[in-house]
């Protein structure tokens, strides 16, 4: 077993791990963190997606010791005192999500994509090649990107159309 | 996934000295070709050496005549260098379209050429370009480093840590992706280099291969209707559910002509 010292939503803790353990795993099934689901587990699906120190990836194609020195956050980080945070209440208002599997990845895409084009307007065909790395079966992802232009709106951002 | 030993390599030489002691190990670099393979048990490592940490992997750095970056440089970064969109725009593009966003922000070129996934993208770059690969113990033209499917020059143990892209007069990749994976079915790099007119397709066949027939009648005169009738045989190149080899072939001609317009 190796020790992990990492950041999950702001607490610093250190988990004990075997090597081959996933981060997804450490999150679901030791912090109980289940917000962050398992769909594929390809790294196709993008329902694992978290942020390592901002930057989203999927928790499913990353070992836990990987994780050593680095800040985590999970859906549960995003609305840590029970107010939805402004892309999540969007995509309640903008029909954003039927079965909600794949909403707590689609979220946390969200963020980092307004994060990361902050620079520059967001367009609906920014926001749909952003999502590449999510999948959704249910909603045709019209809601979903409404929702995201509506939710990086609330959040300060530029956005066009 | 089967157990394993885990040690984070702490220098390149650290890296390479671990690697030599056990009996079976692998690099692990952003893990997003290695996790996958480990989780099908398809390797079975008796330790996995973790390079993610190593700053000698780091950086990007721009001289007259070359981009040379980092082996653990992730696609996100390329993509997101203003250094290397102003000296290659083509490459940082090709950067930007490997895999989806989680997968740029952990996977890395050193990972990617060293994997050589014949459908795989950055191979394509390197080949184009005439790019140096530099590993831990030597230098190596992209054409010597790629061996063949799955396989390069690399020894056991010895790693890339960076390579050089001569900066070309101009360059573009256009790349045919399946829509789940997003690697390529069939990509071109099209390169005017100071040695001529390269052209490297990636996707199409075992691995990585220049077209020179394309490249000398580009030479003569760069444009689409230069190649035109150039007939890529169908015989060496793959084949599987999501195209034939008679489609890859016939797709060689309009990525390149796709490049081309790009350039153009």
């Amino acid at each position: 077993m190796i020790d992990v010292a990492l950041t999950v939503n702001g607490r610093a803790m250190t988990v004990s791990v075997e090597p081959r353990t996933l981060l997804v795993e450490v999150l679901r099934e030791k912090l109980r963190l289940t917000g962050t689901h398992v769909g594929c587990d390809t790294s196709q699906c993008g329902a694992c997606t978290v942020h390592l120190d901002g930057l989203s990836v999927k928790a499913c194609t990353m070992l836990a010791v990987q994780a050593e020195g680095r800040s985590v956050t999970t859906i549960e980080g995003v609305a840590p005192d029970g107010v939805l945070h402004p892309m999540q209440a969007a995509f309640r208002e903008h029909h954003g999500l039927q079965c909600g599997f794949c909403t707590p990845g689609m979220v946390m895409s969200a963020l980092a994509l307004v994060e990361r084009n902050k620079n520059k307007p967001l367009t609906e065909e920014i926001i749909r090649s952003e999502l590449e790395g999510n999948m959704c079966r249910c909603t045709g992802y019209a809601g979903i990107v409404a929702s995201i232009a509506a939710g990086a709106k609330a959040m300060g951002a530029k956005v066009e159309g | 996934m089967y157990a394993f030993d885990y040690q984070r390599a702490k220098s390149v030489a650290d890296a390479a000295a671990a690697f030599e002691k056990a009996d079976d190990a692998a690099f692990l670099a952003g893990g997003q070709t290695l996790i996958p393979t480990l989780k099908q048990r398809l390797r079975q490592p008796s330790v996995v050496i973790d390079l993610g940490t190593l700053t000698e992997l780091k950086g990007i750095s721009v001289t007259q005549e070359a981009v040379i970056i980092g082996a653990g440089m992730t696609h996100a970064e390329v993509a997101a260098s203003p250094e290397v969109a102003k000296a290659i725009p083509g490459l940082a593009d090709l950067a930007a379209h490997i895999g989806d966003p989680q997968v740029r922000n952990r996977g890395t070129l050193g990972g990617s050429i060293a994997n050589n996934d014949p459908a795989a993208d950055y191979p394509g770059a390197v080949v184009a370009l005439g790019a140096t690969v530099h590993t831990s113990t030597r230098e190596l033209s992209g054409e010597d480093f790629f061996t063949g499917m799955f396989e390069t020059a690399l020894a056991p143990g010895e790693l890339v840590v960076k390579v050089s892209f001569p900066i070309p007069r101009r360059a573009a990749y256009a790349k045919f992706r399946n829509p789940a994976s997003r690697y390529a079915i069939v990509g071109v790099m099209i390169a005017e280099t100071a040695s001529g007119i390269r052209v490297a397709v990636t996707g199409a066949g075992p691995g990585v291969f220049r077209v020179p027939e394309m490249e000398g009648a580009l030479s003569q005169n760069f444009s689409i209707a230069a190649i035109r009738n150039i007939r890529i045989p169908a015989d060496d190149l793959n084949a599987d559910i999501h195209a034939t080899a008679e489609y890859r072939a016939h797709l060689i001609g309009v990525m390149a002509e796709r490049a081309i317009s790009a350039i153009a």
